[in-house]
């Protein structure tokens, strides 16, 4: 085998793999948007991979008659709640951890680590009578509250992360030049910093949008989307709905997302045109 | 423009395990270029970063002329920094970075403008204005660093080893260039380095540190021909000061500097600055461009002068100069001559001493006695 056979093997071997990868994630993307939008002659002839009737009556059920649209504007209320709360928590925490040398760093480090392996059902019970004696029971605040419990330690290790990898002297200058402290972190670090958070805000965008156990259980008349198609698809509608509704749900939970994480990858990358190092 | 005074300045990291910065009293004048000079971890920077504010001291003051600013953070005390690093923001093109500390301090936005552009064209990068940090070289983002922080006209400007990251032809052309700003600007400034020929060379005083505490201050001719102390004495100059031990025995002619394999008979001034010593161990130091070789090479104006043998070991043919090294019983001194000259390995030479620019330190506690 010569070297060019070599070289083309390699390169078909490494497109392969490109292709599976991609395959991989985006062919159920493929199929529940067909299957959403099938009509249910199509979906259920057996000799009809691809259906070529569509109607989108069944997403349209979905959102308007059985609540997806108002669960999809609690699921952005709470979202963007969680992500508020959790980086005005979490940001003076990660700043901290990448700037300071204090007692017990490390400790405290894999403590609020450790915060994530108490299993959530375990303290379902106990988080529901709190709520109900707090007010907060079936709240968007009371979910945006659970979610920050649960997204804030991942907030803290990444934006601590981030912190460190701006440079001290950075910040230095900027007090040097004639900033305080906070005014060298809003104007100096902060926008260094943006990319990094931005992603941070992604990740908690992202599981904020996904959770359903928590906010099933919170909630009632406040439901996210997530708990919505749960009680939607399992329950509420009297017995487990046909498959097309189930597929119209995974479309109506996917898009969403997917709009969002697309618009911040492009975010990300075109921040500066540069990147920082 | 003021003279900095630090009073037993005191820097303890690590609840006083770490003496950092171990009392120091130093006054930089009015416009003078003082060079902090010494090896890594001696405290240099850390005194820097305590006139600059952004660390506290542990003891002591700081004093910009009558003005106490031990504990006054940095944006009030009008200093600039350059950075090792630079620390030119990524984020702002090279007008902004050079406008930030103006637009601050709220200047008019035209006079911001012309400022900018006198420093730019001072500095020679009016063309790198409207680019990012990142599309420059190491040597332009220097420049606009120093651009900066020349550019609010501060009291006080300071250095760290601003040019320890650029390659070594930059180096050169920048020490002259910051020197000569400096000389326009009048600029009360601390230099920290710890390239020796750096401090030499730009310093108008050189202070020299040795683990937190200061060995000798004074201009560079001064430090360089009367170092107080073995450390100054071996830490200026390239190649290093011979240091050799001797004993100071007495006959019916005065004081002799015996070695292992010479003798030197010094004339009688000597005498009286040796007298403790006599039938003891001191250091011998004497720097390689003070040494000659006789028959090979001659310094005028040698007026007192002695006679080492020794035996070539190896020559280093620098081009500008020849370094030997030759050995003198176990000990190998080092002479350095001006220009190319051939000398034969393993030939006897004679070495001479010009007694005038030899120094003479105590063994015990290294301090220079002549």
């Amino acid at each position: 085998m010569n070297d060019e056979t070599k070289y083309m093997l390699k390169q078909l071997a490494f497109y392969t793999f490109i292709f599976v990868v991609v395959a991989w994630i985006v062919v159920p993307l493929i199929v529940a948007t067909l299957y959403a939008f099938a009509a249910p002659k199509d979906y259920y002839d057996p000799n009809k991979v691809i259906p070529l009737h569509f109607t989108a009556k069944y997403v349209k059920t979905i959102l308007i008659h059985l609540g997806a649209w108002e669960a999809i504007k609690n699921s952005v209320v709470v979202a963007l709640l969680t992500i508020a709360i959790s980086f005005t928590l979490g940001i003076p925490a990660g700043y901290a951890i990448a700037k300071f040398i204090f007692p017990a760093k490390d400790t405290i480090k894999l403590s609020i680590v450790a915060l994530r392996m108490f299993p959530i059902p375990v303290m379902a019970i106990p988080l529901v009578i709190l709520y109900i004696r707090l007010n907060l029971i079936d709240t968007r605040l009371g979910v945006a509250l659970a979610h920050t419990a649960m997204a804030l330690p991942f907030v803290v290790l990444i934006t601590s992360s981030i912190f460190a990898g701006v440079a001290t002297e950075l910040e230095e200058a900027g007090m040097v030049f004639g900033l305080t402290r906070l005014g060298s972190f809003l104007k100096i670090t902060l926008p260094l910093a943006l990319p990094g958070l931005a992603a941070a805000a992604m990740f908690t965008f992202v599981m904020s949008w996904n959770e359903v156990f928590v906010a099933s259980v919170l909630t009632l008349s406040h439901r996210t989307l997530p708990a919505q198609i749960l009680s939607i698809m399992a329950g509420s509608s009297g017995g487990a709905a046909p498959d097309y509704y189930k597929f119209a749900a995974a479309f109506i939970m996917t898009l969403p997302a997917m709009l969002f994480v697309f618009f911040a990858r492009k975010y990300l990358i075109t921040m500066w045109g540069i990147s920082l190092k | 423009m003021v003279e900095v005074r630090l009073e037993n300045l005191k820097k303890y990291f690590d609840k006083g395990r770490v003496k950092a910065v171990d009392g120091i009293d130093l006054t930089i004048k009015d416009g003078e270029f003082l060079v902090l000079l010494g090896p890594s971890g001696c405290g240099k920077t850390t005194t820097l970063r305590m006139i600059s504010g952004l660390e506290l001291p542990t003891d002591g003051k700081i004093y910009f002329g009558d003005k106490d600013v031990t504990y006054l953070p940095p944006k009030d005390r009008n200093i600039s920094m350059v950075f090792q690093s630079y620390a030119v923001w990524p984020h702002m093109k090279v007008y902004d970075n050079i406008a930030f500390p103006l637009k601050i301090k709220k200047y008019p936005k035209d006079e911001i403008d012309k400022r900018v552009k006198w420093v730019a064209e001072l500095l020679q990068i009016e063309e790198l204005l409207d680019r990012y940090p990142a599309q420059l070289s190491g040597g332009q983002r220097q420049r606009v660093a120093v651009a900066r922080a020349i550019v609010v006209e501060p009291d006080v400007l300071l250095m760290d080893e601003p040019l320890s990251n650029l390659d070594a032809k930059l180096r050169v052309m920048m020490r002259a260039e910051i020197k000569k700003l400096q000389t326009k600007l009048k600029v009360t400034t601390v230099y920290v380095t710890h390239d020796q020929v750096e401090a030499m060379t730009m310093g108008d005083r050189i202070a020299v540190m040795k683990q937190g505490k200061l060995l000798q201050v004074g201009p560079p001719a001064e430090v360089y021909l009367k170092p107080n102390s073995i450390f100054v004495a071996t830490f200026i100059g390239a190649p290093e000061m011979n240091l050799l031990d001797v004993t100071v025995k007495e006959d019916e002619k005065g004081l002799i500097l015996e070695g292992e394999s010479f003798e030197i008979p010094l004339p009688e001034d000597f005498t009286p600055l040796l007298k403790d010593y006599v039938n003891k161990t001191v250091i011998m130091g004497i720097r390689p461009e003070h040494l000659i070789v006789e028959g090979i090479s001659e310094i005028l104006h040698v007026k007192r002068r002695a006679k080492i043998e020794g035996v070539v070991d190896f020559v280093e043919a620098l081009g500008t100069d020849t370094i030997v090294h030759a050995k003198v019983g176990e000990k190998i001194i080092k002479i350095k001559l001006a220009g190319n000259v051939n000398v034969p390995i393993r030939e006897k030479i004679k070495i001479i001493v010009d007694l005038d620019t030899m120094h003479i330190f105590d063994k015990q506690n290294e301090k220079a006695i002549i």
